[in-house]
């Protein structure tokens, strides 16, 4: 969620299962935390984060079905960049999702996304159907 | 689209070294590219011993990673050799949260790389 007065801009898009759309969304993003000075380091967590996110949604939730949509709402201030995302999947449940680090899992060449997206940013949040992503970067937090 | 080049390889011995041309490796199509031209360094060339050196990348996804898991599978069954090598800092995050550290043989740079290999 986002509540408008905690930010001073707020971006509202829809972009179709495409991930060159998704690239443009990422960039204006980016643009814009430049834009309010986060660090090089923010930047880099949320790029990343970006990515994974809007990946899974185009690829795991929408399945790349040109018909279903994605729908990435973004919101920045001085202190916080929050960005949310919105498939038309049929929803996960993030306990299904194996621990990619566990040694039988070392191997696969999938899965994780969601870790690196735990481990850069400083919020991630799934809705209970797994359909809705929240991700939020500090200024300036490790 | 067409394949444009992702990778510049050159040998040093019977060592070959990638280095990836691309700054960031998130694009699908890229990594797509990415894959397919490693991938023939083994399945068509039949190199064995194959360094691949990080000096350009800034930014690297879990797409990518995936790749590189692949490919480090494919060298193995041709009992050969896959070494990382120059990995900045952030990227080198990625691998340690992912625990792909222990997966891969990183070295600091290419000549540490190449020394023993």
């Amino acid at each position: 969620m986002i509540s408008a007065e905690e930010f001073d801009e707020l971006f509202d898009e829809i972009i179709p299962s495409d991930t060159a759309r998704g690239q443009e969304v990422q960039e204006r993003i980016i643009a814009l935390m430049e834009k309010y000075k986060f660090t090089e380091r923010d930047i880099f967590s949320t790029r990343l984060a970006l990515e994974e996110g809007i990946i899974n949604a185009i690829k795991h939730g929408n399945r790349m079905d040109q018909n279903k949509v994605v729908q990435i709402r973004w919101a920045i201030s001085s202190e916080k960049v929050r960005v949310v995302i919105k498939d038309q999947g049929p929803g996960f449940d993030l306990c299904d999702v194996p621990d990619p680090t566990a040694l039988e899992n070392l191997e696969r060449p999938c899965g994780r996304g969601i870790m690196l997206m735990k481990a850069f940013m400083d919020l991630i949040e799934y809705s209970e159907r797994g359909t809705i992503l929240t991700i939020e970067k500090k200024q300036g937090s490790e | 689209m067409a394949a444009g080049r992702r990778i510049d390889v050159e040998e040093v011995g019977d060592v070959t070294i990638a280095t990836f041309v691309d700054k960031k490796i998130l694009d699908e199509n890229n990594i797509q590219q990415i894959g397919s031209q490693l991938f023939a360094l083994v399945e068509e060339d039949g190199r064995k011993r194959v360094i691949l050196d990080f000096s350009s990348v800034e930014y690297l996804s879990s797409a990518a990673l995936g790749k590189l898991i692949t490919m480090d599978k494919k060298v193995k069954a041709s009992s050969g050799k896959l070494r990382l090598c120059s990995i900045r800092k952030d990227i080198y995050e990625v691998f340690a949260i992912t625990k792909l550290n222990k997966l891969f043989d990183i070295k600091d740079t290419q000549e540490e790389a190449l020394q023993g290999f």
